[in-house]
């Protein structure tokens, strides 16, 4: 499955899911600059990005933990989501996002 | 120069404080190390002036009094602090010693290492806009050390924790404060969130629903801070601003020593408190063990345990007589002569 992901600085990449994957693990491991400090267990927001409309709502909605801690977040949309919190499934093949500003 | 000591202590919080004490008790001379400017801390650096409830005989305690009373009792024993620089490497030295270099390129041996630093270095989250340097030193406050200064000034906290709500509702008594957050929720204590809200209804504070989108610098010593909501783009003059967006937690150069880690925290064992290298300790918050409870007072109990082990590696063929401070010539006589 492909991700296509938009970085800090604009450039464009089309990076290998996996469904044993979440979309943070996948960025992290492809070194686009996610911090992800807590790894992966919603403690932090250094991991935060921006879905591309489309996709959001194939997505399963976020809960109170995500958006609780999407406060430490900078610039937040009605896009914006904690990739960590996000399972990778067949459904999300070709799903676009953009890295959010640390 | 390489400076010596018995122990170097890796962070100036309460537990590597105390741990002073706890060696100091046995003979046991110590270094301090700390990238903060001074020693204390979380205690000292986030929360000076917020009570703390749970240390053993004392009702309520400030942070900042905690860390100025751990550091009365440490004194008798005369530590030796380095602030300002960071631990960047440690390596075993032929003589079985471990040789400390830090970021300011001090050096310092010592028979055994005491790991007391917390979370790592704890280091606020900042804005991330550019070119807030200028900005940042002078109208940017990411945590609150002296509250005189904002008497009487226009404040805009953002954010929707504890430290935006309850610094919200301190500084109201003395500022003219405007809180900002990105939703109506706050994930703060129901408490403080009451306290503010009935604040908001006195109008002792203001609350503004909206995100910071840029901050722009103003000739009168103030700036000008421009809130999105939506789509919508409010601007503010303020003198302060001051985000709480919480922290970010860095192990740094730690990480890199060969430590059985575990999540980013140290592994030990519960009788000594000693890591998978022998003569590096681990004590405080950055320690792990099976039920591990991240309190003060068990960072104070870890410090006594570890001392005891310590005092095998720096004086191998005394033997260490417990002895109470209530009955030690020893201690009462270095209490007299400091």
């Amino acid at each position: 499955m492909k991700i296509r992901v938009i970085d800090r600085d604009g450039n464009k990449h089309e990076l290998e899911g996996d469904s044993n994957s979440t979309l943070m693990e996948i960025l992290r491991d492809a070194d686009l600059d996610i911090e992800a400090a807590c790894g992966g267990c919603c403690a932090c927001a250094t991991c935060h990005v921006y879905i591309n409309d489309q996709w959001l709502e194939k997505i399963s909605p976020k809960d109170d933990d995500e958006e609780s801690m999407l406060d430490q977040a900078f610039d937040v949309k009605n896009t914006s989501r904690l990739s960590c919190q996000i399972s990778l499934s067949d459904e999300l093949d070709g799903i676009e996002l953009e890295i959010a500003k640390e | 120069m390489i400076e010596k000591t018995d122990v170097i202590i890796i962070g100036a919080g309460p537990v590597g404080l105390f741990a002073i004490f706890e060696l100091g008790l046995l003979n046991i001379s110590c270094h301090v190390i700390d990238n903060l400017d001074k020693p204390g801390g979380q205690c000292a650096e986030l929360y000076p002036e917020k009570p703390i409830y749970d240390i053993p005989s004392r009702v309520s305690i400030t942070g900042q009094q905690l860390t100025d009373d751990l550091l009365a009792q440490a004194k008798p024993f005369k530590p030796v602090y380095h602030l300002n620089q960071q631990v960047e490497k440690i390596a075993k030295m032929e003589s079985n010693e471990w040789l400390v270099e830090t970021s300011l390129n001090n050096k310092i041996r010592a028979k055994c290492i005491v790991i007391a630093a917390g979370a790592g270095s704890f280091v606020p989250r900042k804005i991330p806009l550019e070119n807030l340097d200028l900005i940042e030193e002078k109208n940017i406050l990411y945590a609150v050390r002296n509250k005189s200064i904002l008497e009487g000034k226009d404040l805009l906290i953002a954010g929707g924790g504890d430290s935006a709500l309850d610094w919200t509702n301190e500084l109201s008594k003395i500022a003219n404060v405007t809180l900002m957050h990105r939703r109506k929720e706050f994930r703060a204590a129901p408490d403080s969130v009451s306290k503010m809200l009935e604040l908001e209804k006195n109008k002792k504070v203001s609350f503004l629903l909206g995100q910071i989108h840029n901050i722009e610098n103003l000739k009168n010593n103030k700036i000008k801070v421009l809130v999105k909501n939506n789509d919508e783009i409010q601007s503010f003059e303020v003198d302060y601003l001051l985000p709480f967006f919480g922290l970010k937690m860095e192990l740094g150069p730690i990480a890199n020593w060969g430590l059985n880690l575990m999540e980013n925290l140290i592994k030990v064992d519960t009788e000594k408190f000693e890591t998978s290298v022998p003569s590096i300790f681990a004590i405080g918050d950055i320690n792990t063990y099976p039920g591990k409870l991240k309190l003060i007072l068990s960072g104070f109990h870890e410090a006594a345990l570890m001392a005891q082990e310590c005092f095998k590696y720096c004086f191998p063929d005394k033997k260490n007589v417990f002895r109470y401070t209530t009955s030690s010539k020893d201690l009462h006589k270095k209490l007299n002569s400091s």
